[in-house]
């Protein structure tokens, strides 16, 4: 209890159970039949329940497991049984709506396979060796963005967070000249 | 810039489901890496490139040890490139591919250039890259750049370096020590993740060190801290800092908690909650202390967010463990869960609510969890199954409701585990609560007729046999287990077989009948079922007579095995077929059957609440067996009670002793059970001396020597004294053993012929007054003590002095008395004043006796103690008096 909340993993599924992208921070599990397994058992136990408004939260095999979909993407978050479910729902949400800012909105399985760069380096973002490194959806964003976001896309089609984001780059940028 | 890659396959959007990915192969991807070499790189071809690798990755394909050398060297190659969005997918695939130390050394240049880059993403990466694949020798050459990026301008730099270097404080301890200056300076910072980190970092640098830990929390808790996830470090510091101090200062205001619970105001919901678990788990918190944290989880429990939900039930449940009357304030909020969509909040709702709740709760409750059960997965039900049975021994009262509802679900579908549950706990109401034991049969008997699992099946089925032939109507049993001989497997007919014939040995009046039955099993196509019924035809005097069994039939074919079956399997295993017969008195009998016949008892498990179940009979019936088969003993009359193993020796010396002290009437044995270690040697004509000088009520009447005891083998021997009559004479024994001693050849296995005398000093043994005293629960105190006459209660109160605690001063007199805690009262909550214990034995003589033990602390350690003793016998009620005083 002393020590700094850790988060064991983070997974990115589709509809099907199958994997978009995941992390695995703990060596908890060895190896990938052992993690591919637990991911199947994690997506039948949750696929049925409702995370589409509000993060879920479920107990699975002595964890704590933060989950929340959307279209046919299933996110989740996996931390220690005495963990506070809050600060693992934080991340979530954290790296739920990064997602959801890197994908312009359209937070589906094809945009995501086919931004897959963004979703790693957005998870690189998020968690290091599972101690957090930030939870702001828009610091995260930003930081995976900076390279990345179209700069000769008109302002008017961006979001205001995407606009910011490109602000920063730009502020960023200008700054290093 | 680089736009999203894959985007570019534009013939394959229109197919709508395709992923980018599909049909990849690991061979031909390695390929395309070799585009990495190229004099021109194409930045945006390299990206896709490394993507197309790490999903390859990232669906578990790995690569060979060749093959991942080649990528890393290729991929070092692109540092070559300046393009931003390139550099960090190398960076991440260099962490995938976890290059070796003779490797690291090709990139350690390039990423130490990017360390000290001025473009911040740069130095940021090129610190967590290098910092995980680096070695100790490494690590200091670059510690000047990471001690400088600690307290780097850009939070995004110093978290990097913060938290590479938690990581390095597992393999570089002395290194990362050294930054403690910096990493100070970083906790002041104004970005809140990089006081996050750096709290982290020099919490861990510091937490040997008590005294540092403690400046730590006492400069922090006055308010510097901006960041909600430093705020729950520091909460959890704290606690570990009050947990430490607590031992030093026990009364008095607790330090920090002030903190605690200003932290329960904060804005942000996760320190909130942080804040009031770290109250709920204080040690020996107060009632006072728990009331805002309970406050606040309240409001928690009808927030709209799931987790919030759940992590404030789940909290509660815990308290409700220890403090079951601060939780019931929200037992309103609690039961609007019971219909929670997450199934996980509803059952901890429901064992909050089972925990809290009181007797005349109960039906409304369960009513509750009947519409719920059936929505549920079976791990949950299992969970409520036990929560229930913790609630139906704790209020035996309200057993007629609770067993209807466990039989209820036993009837519904359910896997083995589930069931199992809900079996067990019937067994153990029946076990504890005498008045639900006919309906329970009953309900068992209902479930065996349709039950698919032959291991339940069998156990209820021995079950009934032991319980149903007590009952007030056994024939009505009888239809039940007959059923089962006609449609059941094998294992299931032997097992209805053998009840069959106990319930034809205990009850005479439905021994025709059940010969009747047991002669039509003898044409069963099962070899065990035929001899079954065969043997207990033979036995029980089938041939048409109707005659009492005698006891010593019934010992045969029902009583337990008074030999542990490990013995008799040895034994039988050195038997050789021979003229002789296989003679069961020479296995030996070496009574630690402790542990043995605990498991015995079906389900039996610590359930923390109410009275735990009487003890298994079987040991003592095994002593009481052993006993009477000794000529010396045999007129010594009754056993009253057997003590539990009481070692004599030291753990791994040359000859290992324990007793066991039997106490009848008017005589008490001693039963030294005892093993020779040391392989050479065979003791022989083996005898305990007994210096009974400080028991001067007892006289010694006879001893019985153990003929010989080879080595790892164990034998006992026995001595026995005279006492007054149903006196509990209490005193002090001194033993030694003697014995011959023989050598053995180690590799013939013979002995010498002649023996040496020797002796061997045992630890002291006493007798004390817990050995007349068996524990014998009641269900109901409250009735049991009403119907005790009131002339014979004696009342004291006794000044007991300083103690450590209330619950060492209850465990003291409940050990000194020897009796059986009854509805939990044993345990004491942590922070009480004042506690009322309820105890209940039969005192030699077999007379009830039912204590009540009020303890009040009076000043700070003293314990004051009202003992109130009802009994069948006023002068039994003195007697316990004596104990306690002189106690």
């Amino acid at each position: 209890m002393e020590s700094c909340p850790s988060i064991k993993n983070i997974l990115l599924l589709d509809s099907e159970g199958n994997r978009v992208a995941v992390k695995y921070y703990s060596d908890e599990w060895p190896n990938n039949s052992v993690k591919e397994a637990f991911e199947k058992s994690l997506f039948s136990k949750t696929q049925k329940t409702n995370a589409r408004t509000e993060a879920e939260i479920a107990m699975f095999e002595s964890h704590i497991i933060v989950y929340k979909f959307v279209q046919d993407l299933h996110f989740f978050v996996t931390g220690a049984e005495n963990e506070n479910e809050l600060i693992l729902v934080t991340v979530l949400q954290g790296f739920f709506d990064a997602v959801g800012l890197l994908l312009r909105g359209t937070v589906d399985k094809k945009e995501a396979l086919e931004n897959l760069d963004l979703i790693l380096l957005c998870l690189d973002e998020i968690v290091d060796g599972g101690i957090i490194l930030e939870t702001d959806a828009n610091v995260i964003a930003g930081k995976v963005a900076s390279h990345s976001i179209d700069a000769a896309a008109p302002l008017s089609e961006q979001t205001i967070s995407q606009a910011l984001a490109t602000a920063r780059e730009h502020l960023a940028r200008s700054l290093l000249k | 810039m680089a736009q999203p890659l894959v985007k570019k396959d534009d013939d394959r959007d229109d197919e709508a489901d395709c992923s980018p990915f599909l049909g990849i192969e690991k061979g031909a991807v390695l390929q395309e890496a070799r585009v990495f070499n190229d004099p021109q790189l194409d930045p945006r071809r390299c990206s896709q490139v490394i993507t197309k690798l790490l999903y390859l990755l990232n669906q578990g394909e790995t690569f060979t040890k060749v093959e991942a050398t080649e990528v890393f060297f290729a991929v070092t190659k692109l540092f070559q490139s300046k393009d931003i969005g390139l550099r960090r997918m190398v960076y991440v695939m260099i962490k995938e591919l976890s290059p070796s130390a003779d490797e690291v050394i090709i990139v350690t240049s390039s990423l130490m250039k990017d360390m000290t880059s001025k473009t911040d993403m740069y130095r940021a990466n090129a610190i967590r890259v290098l910092c995980r694949i680096t070695d100790g020798t490494l690590l200091t050459q670059i510690e000047r750049y990471l001690k400088q990026a600690i307290v780097d301008k850009n939070p995004v730099v110093a978290s990097a370096a913060l938290v590479s270097g938690i990581h390095l404080l597992q393999t570089n301890p002395e290194i990362v020590k050294r930054w403690s200056n910096e990493v100070q300076e970083a906790v002041q910072s104004r970005a809140a993740l990089v006081q996050f980190h750096a709290l982290a970092l020099l919490h861990q640098i510091r937490q040997n060190d008590r005294l540092a830990v403690n400046k730590l929390v006492s400069s922090l808790t006055k308010g510097s801290v901006r960041s909600p996830l430093a705020q729950c470090l520091l909460i959890r510091y704290t606690s570990q800092v009050i947990r430490e101090s607590a031992n030093n200062n026990q009364a008095g205001d607790r330090p920090f908690y002030d903190f605690l619970e200003g932290c329960l105001r904060h804005k942000a919901e996760m320190v909130i909650f942080e804040a009031a678990r770290a109250i709920t788990e204080l040690n020996g918190v107060t009632s006072r202390e728990l009331t805002p944290a309970i406050t606040v989880l309240q409001l928690f429990l009808s927030s709209s967010k799931p987790v919030l939900r759940f992590a404030a039930v789940r909290t509660l449940n815990k308290v409700a463990m220890t403090h079951p009357m601060a939780v019931t304030n929200c037992n309103i909020d609690m039961e609007s869960l019971i219909s929670d969509q997450n199934r996980s909040i509803a059952t901890l709702a429901i064992t909050t609510l089972l925990k809290t709740g009181n007797e005349s709760s109960v039906d409304r409750l369960m009513k509750q969890i009947t519409n719920f059960m059936s929505d549920i997965a079976d791990e949950f039900k299992i969970v409520v199954v036990e929560a229930i049975r913790s609630l139906c021994l704790k209020f035996p009262l309200k057993h007629r409701s609770l067993m209807n509802f466990l039989s209820n679900i036993l009837r519904e579908e359910g896997g083995f585990e589930y069931k199992k549950a809900i079996v067990d706990s019937i067994v153990i109401l029946i076990r504890d609560i005498p008045e639900a034991k006919e309906s329970g049969l009953l309900h068992l008997c209902e479930f065996i007729e349709d039950c698919e699992f032959t291991y339940l099946s069998t156990q209820i089925l021995h079950f009934l046999g032991i319980e149903g032939p007590k009952t007030s109507d056994p024939s009505k049993y009888i239809r039940y287990i007959y059923n089962r001989v006609h449609l059941e497997n094998a294992t299931v007919r032997a097992g209805a077989v053998s009840t069959l014939a106990k319930f034809g040995a205990m009850v005479d009046t439905l021994k025709p009948r059940v010969f009747v039955l047991l002669r039509r099993c003898l044409f069963d196509n099962d070899d065990e079922v035929r001899d079954r019924a065969t043997l207990y035809l033979n036995t029980l005097g089938g041939d048409g007579e109707v005659v009492e069994t005698g006891e010593d039939v019934k010992e045969f074919l029902f009583g337990s095995l008074d030999i542990p079956l490990v013995n008799l399997e040895n034994s039988l295993k050195n038997y050789e077929p021979s003229e002789e017969a296989f003679d069961i008195n020479s296995v030996p009998k070496e009574v630690k059957t402790q542990p043995l016949a605990e498991k015995k008892a079906p389900g039996k498990k610590p359930t923390g609440l109410g009275a735990p179940p009487a003890g298994p009979p079987s040991t003592v019936d095994a002593y009481e067996k052993l006993l009477s088969s000794i000529p010396e003993f045999a007129n010594f009359g009754k056993l009253f009670k057997s003590s539990a193993p009481v070692e004599l020796t030291e753990a791994e010396t040359e000859y290992a002793v324990n007793v066991v002290k039997h106490i009848f009437d008017g005589h008490v044995v001693f039963q030294y059970n005892c093993t020779n270690t040391i392989p050479e040697q065979l003791l022989e004509n083996v005898t305990v001396i007994v210096d009974a000088s400080e028991a001067e009520e007892f006289a010694e009447v006879a001893s019985k020597p153990l003929r010989s005891l080879p080595y790892d083998s164990p034998g006992q021997t026995f001595v026995a004294f005279e006492k007054p009559e149903g006196v509990p004479a209490i005193g002090k024994f001194s033993n030694m053993l003697r014995f011959i001693v023989k050598e053995v050849d180690p590799s013939t296995g013979e002995a010498e012929d002649d023996g040496v005398e020797d002796e061997y000093q045992l630890e002291e043994l006493e007798v004390v007054a817990a050995d007349y005293m068996l524990k014998v629960g009641v269900s109901n105190f409250r009735n049991a003590w009403e119907t005790m006459d009131a002339d014979c209660e004696r009342a004291d109160e006794y000044g007991l002095g300083p103690r450590e605690s209330l619950a060492e001063a209850v465990n003291a007199v409940i050990n000194l008395l020897g009796m059986q805690p009854c509805e939990g009262t044993e345990v004491v909550p942590n922070n009480s004043r004042s506690h009322t214990c309820l105890l209940s034995g039969v005192y030699i003589g077999n007379v009830k006796v039912l204590v009540r033990l009020q303890f009040g602390l009076d000043g700070p350690k003293d314990v004051a103690m009202k003992l109130a003793v009802r009994s069948e016998d006023e002068a039994v009620s003195d007697a316990i008096h004596e104990i306690v005083a002189s106690g």
